[in-house]
C-alpha cells in the first residue's frame, strides 16, 4: 500500500513543477483540480488495512469538491470574464521553475529539521511544504486574478497534505466546516473576478493599484 | 441560550435574502440586533451575577463546540452592543442611500449599490459568524468561524459598486484568506503538539494538558497562528488590506470591521497564547506580541502623519490600537486587564468615529482631509461628535482608552522595560499631535464659500449611536461597575491560561 502512497507523493511534487511552467490557464485549472483529487485519495492509500467508511465518505466529498465543482466554477469565471488563454506570469517560466526547485530543496531541508512525529509516508512533509510554496509563487508572480485563486487552492492542498503528515485528525464537523469555508471562498472570489472583469475590462491584478497612501488623493482632480 | 445566540442572526440573515420589502427587512435587522443584544446581556448577567462563569463551561472531559468563558462573554458583549448601534445607523443609512443614488465623492461618477437584501443578509450572517468566534471552544471551529467572517464581510465592503471598492474587496479577500490559511497550518502544529497527550484541538483539553504539549511544535503553532490571525487583526506588517477596506466600505461596515471583527481575530491570538502561557511559554509569546505590537504603533504613527483621507486615518488609528492591545496582552499581569479594557473602549470609540465619518462624508461629499474645513458651520452636531471622538480615541482623560494606555505604560515601567515605555510614549505623542492637526483643521478651519451648497440636514437617528457609544467610553474611564470589573478580571485570567 505504501508504495502507492509514495508514488502519489512524487506525483504531487511533479504537479507543483508543472504548475510553475504551464502557460495555459485551463491546464492550470485542471492541474490544480487533479492535485486536489490526488491529495483527497492519499489518506485512503496511506492508512493501514481497509479504509474506514468515514474516511471514504470524506474523500468522496473532497474529490467532488476539488475535482468537479472548483474547476467548473473557475472555468466559468474564466469564460465569463473573457480572461484569455494565457497565464501571463510576471517572471519568466525558467525563473518560475528555478524558484519552485529551490523551494523544494528548502522544503526537504526544513522537513528534516522540523521536530515532527515520524511520518509513515516518505517525503510527505517536504511535498506538502513545496506545494504551499508553489501556491505562494502562483499568487505573487502571476498577473490574473484567477491564478491568485488557483494559488490559494494550491496552498490549501499543501496544508491538507501537511495535516495528513502530522496525523492531526480533526472531528468531522470541523473538517466539513473548513471545506465549506474553502468552497464559499472560491465561490465569492469567482463572483469578485466576474465583477472585476466587468468593471475594469480586464482581470489583471497588477493594475489594481489605485488605493495606496502616497499616490492617493490626486484622482479625478 | 448559546444556540439561540448563534441561530437567531443566522435564521434572520437567511430570511433577509428572501424578504422583498425594504421596510420589513430593515425592521428585521433592527429587531434581530435588539434581541441578540438582549440575549447576550442575559447570558452575561446570568454568568456574572452568580459568579457562575465557570458553570457555563462544560465539565472536564466533555467536548462541547460552543460555550462561553469570561473572555468569550466579554467579546460577545462588545460585538452585540456594537451591532445594536450599527443596525440603527444602518437602517437610516440605507434609507438615505435609496433616496439619492450614489455619486462617487472623489471622482464624480455614478455607481449602483449592491441589492439591499444582500447587504442586510450578509450583515446578519456576519453577526452570526462573529458570535461563533466568541463562543468557539475548539481551535478548528474557531478557525472556520474566523474565515467565515472574512467571506461574509467581503460583500459588505463591495456595497458601493465601483472600481476602488472592488479593488479593496479583492485585496481583503485574498490577503485575509491566505493569512488565515497560515493560521490553519498553526492549528495543525497545535494538534501535532498534543498528539502524545491526546489533547486534540479542544480548548479546554489543551489548557488542562498544556504541560504535556511538545514545546517546539507549540512555538511553531503560535508563530503561524499569530501571523494568520494577526493578518486579520491588522498587526503591522501584515495590515496592508486594512486601510483600503476601511476607506472604501460604507461607514457602518467600517465600524463593524474595526470594532468587532478585529477583536475576533485578537481573540484567536489570545486563545493560543493562553495555551502557551499554561505550557510555560509566556515569555516567548509575550516577547513576540510586544515586539509586533510596538511595531504596529510605530507604523500607524508614521502613516498617519502624511494622511490625506480621513477614513484611512481612522483605519491607521485602528492599527495603532491593535498594536497597543497586543502589547498589553504580551506584557502580562495587569496589562492584560488593560488590553481588554482597551479592546472594549477602542471598539466603542472607533465605531462611533466611523459612524460620524459617514455623516462627514454625507455633509461634505469628500473623503479628502484638505477639502473639509469648518465642519462646525455646516453640521454642528456632527462636528461636535467628530471632535469628541478624536479626544476619546487618542486617550484624553476621562476615556476608557486613556485608562488602558496608562495602565499598559505603568506595567511596562514596573517591568523595567524603559526603552519600550519611552518609545511607546514618544509615538503616542506623535499620533496625538498628528491627529489633532487634522481633526482641528477639519472642524474649525476657514470654510471655503460654496454658494450653491444646499443646507445639510443632520439625522438624529444616525448621530445617536455614536453619541451613545462615546458616553459609554467616558463612563468606562470614570467608573467600572463591579460586574464589568469582574468580567474583565475573569477574561484576563482566561488569557493567563485559566480554563
Amino acid at each position: 500500500m505504501h508504495t502507492f502512497a509514495e508514488l502519489t507523493i512524487v506525483f504531487i511534487i511533479l504537479m507543483d513543477l508543472a504548475l510553475a511552467v504551464t502557460g495555459s490557464l485551463s491546464s492550470c485549472i485542471r492541474l490544480v483540480a487533479l492535485q486536489g483529487v490526488v491529495a483527497g485519495v492519499l489518506p485512503l492509500l496511506a492508512g493501514h488495512g481497509a479504509p474506514h467508511l468515514r474516511a471514504v465518505a470524506f474523500a468522496a466529498v473532497i474529490i467532488s469538491l476539488k475535482g468537479v465543482i472548483f474547476p467548473w466554477l473557475l472555468m466559468r469565471a474564466r469564460d465569463r470574464s473573457g480572461a484569455g488563454k494565457d497565464v501571463e506570469p510576471l517572471i519568466s517560466y525558467p525563473a518560475s521553475i528555478m524558484l519552485c526547485l529551490g523551494a523544494f530543496i528548502a522544503s526537504s531541508w526544513l522537513g528534516s529539521r522540523l521536530p515532527l512525529p515520524e511520518a509513515n509516508v516518505a517525503w510527505i512533509v517536504p511535498a506538502s511544504l513545496a506545494t504551499i510554496f508553489t501556491g505562494f509563487l502562483l499568487i505573487t508572480t502571476r498577473r490574473k486574478a484567477i491564478t491568485q485563486v488557483l494559488g490559494y487552492l494550491v496552498i490549501e492542498n499543501g496544508i491538507y497534505i501537511f495535516g495528513l503528515a502530522l496525523f492531526v485528525e480533526q472531528p468531522m464537523m470541523v473538517e466539513l466546516a473548513i471545506l465549506l469555508d474553502v468552497f464559499v471562498a472560491v465561490f465569492v472570489m469567482g463572483i469578485a473576478i466576474f465583477h472585476i472583469s466587468r468593471e475594469f475590462d480586464h482581470i489583471d491584478t497588477a493594475e489594481l493599484s489605485e488605493l495606496s497612501d502616497w499616490r492617493r488623493g490626486e484622482y479625478g482632480k | 441560550m448559546t444556540q439561540a445566540l448563534l441561530l437567531l442572526p443566522l435564521a434572520a440573515g437567511l430570511a433577509a435574502f428572501l424578504i422583498r420589502g425594504d421596510g420589513a427587512r430593515r425592521t428585521l435587522l433592527v429587531w434581530t440586533a435588539r434581541l441578540h443584544f438582549l440575549l447576550a446581556a442575559l447570558v452575561i448577567y446570568d454568568a456574572v451575577s452568580g459568579g457562575r462563569v465557570s458553570a457555563l463551561l462544560p465539565p472536564a472531559g466533555e467536548a462541547v463546540w460552543f460555550s462561553f468563558d469570561s473572555l468569550g462573554l466579554l467579546f460577545l458583549g462588545v460585538t452585540s452592543l456594537l451591532f445594536l448601534g450599527a443596525s440603527h445607523y444602518a437602517v437610516n443609512y440605507l434609507a438615505s442611500e435609496k433616496r439619492d443614488p450614489g455619486e462617487d465623492s472623489d471622482e464624480g461618477f455614478i455607481f449602483n449599490n449592491a441589492p439591499e437584501a444582500v447587504f442586510t443578509g450578509c450583515l446578519l450572517l456576519f453577526l452570526s459568524a462573529m458570535t461563533a468566534v466568541t463562543a468557539s471552544r475548539h481551535m478548528g471551529l474557531l478557525w472556520a468561524s474566523v474565515e467565515a467572517t472574512t467571506l461574509l464581510s467581503a460583500p459588505l465592503i463591495y456595497f458601493h459598486r465601483h472600481k476602488r471598492s472592488l479593488e479593496a474587496t479583492w485585496k481583503y479577500l485574498l490577503i485575509c484568506s491566505v493569512g488565515i490559511a497560515l493560521a490553519l497550518m498553526g492549528n495543525l502544529f497545535l494538534g501535532a503538539a498534543g498528539l502524545k497527550s491526546g489533547a486534540g484541538l479542544d480548548l479546554k483539553a489543551l489548557l488542562l494538558s498544556a504541560g504535556a504539549l511538545d514545546k517546539p511544535l507549540l512555538k511553531a503553532a503560535f508563530l503561524f497562528l499569530f501571523v494568520g490571525y494577526g493578518t486579520k487583526m491588522g498587526i503591522a506588517p501584515f495590515h496592508t488590506w486594512l486601510p483600503d477596506a476601511h476607506s472604501e466600505a460604507p461607514a457602518v461596515v467600517s465600524a463593524l470591521l474595526s470594532g468587532a471583527l478585529l477583536n475576533c481575530a485578537f481573540l484567536g491570538i489570545l486563545r493560543v497564547s493562553a495555551v502557551c502561557a499554561s505550557a510555560g511559554l509566556a515569555d516567548f509569546t509575550g516577547g513576540i506580541m510586544v515586539l509586533f505590537g510596538l511595531f504596529s504603533v510605530v507604523t500607524a504613527a508614521l502613516f498617519m502623519l502624511g494622511q490625506r483621507d480621513y477614513k484611512r486615518l481612522l483605519a491607521y488609528s485602528s492599527i495603532e490600537h491593535m498594536g497597543i492591545m497586543a502589547m498589553g496582552a504580551g506584557l502580562g499581569g495587569g496589562a492584560v486587564f488593560a488590553a481588554l479594557l482597551g479592546a472594549l473602549s477602542h471598539s466603542l470609540a472607533k465605531a462611533g468615529l466611523f459612524f460620524t465619518s459617514g455623516m462627514v462624508l454625507a455633509a461634505e461629499k469628500t473623503k479628502r482631509i484638505a477639502d473639509v474645513k469648518g465642519l462646525w458651520r455646516r453640521a454642528p452636531r456632527t462636528a461636535a461628535l467628530w471632535l469628541a471622538g478624536f479626544f476619546l480615541i487618542t486617550g484624553t482623560p476621562p476615556s476608557g482608552v486613556f485608562l488602558a494606555k496608562f495602565i499598559i505604560l505603568k506595567e511596562a515601567l514596573a517591568l523595567k522595560h524603559y526603552w519600550l515605555a519611552g518609545t511607546f510614549l514618544v509615538f503616542l505623542a506623535i499620533l496625538f499631535a498628528g491627529m489633532a492637526r487634522i481633526f482641528i483643521s477639519m472642524t474649525f478651519g476657514e470654510r471655503d464659500a460654496k454658494p450653491d451648497e444646499k443646507p445639510f440636514e443632520e439625522q438624529s437617528g444616525m448621530l445617536a449611536p455614536a453619541a451613545a457609544f462615546f458616553v459609554c467610553v467616558i463612563l468606562a474611564g470614570l467608573y467600572l461597575p463591579d460586574w464589568l470589573q469582574s468580567l474583565l478580571a475573569g477574561a484576563a485570567a482566561n488569557v493567563g491560561g485559566r480554563p
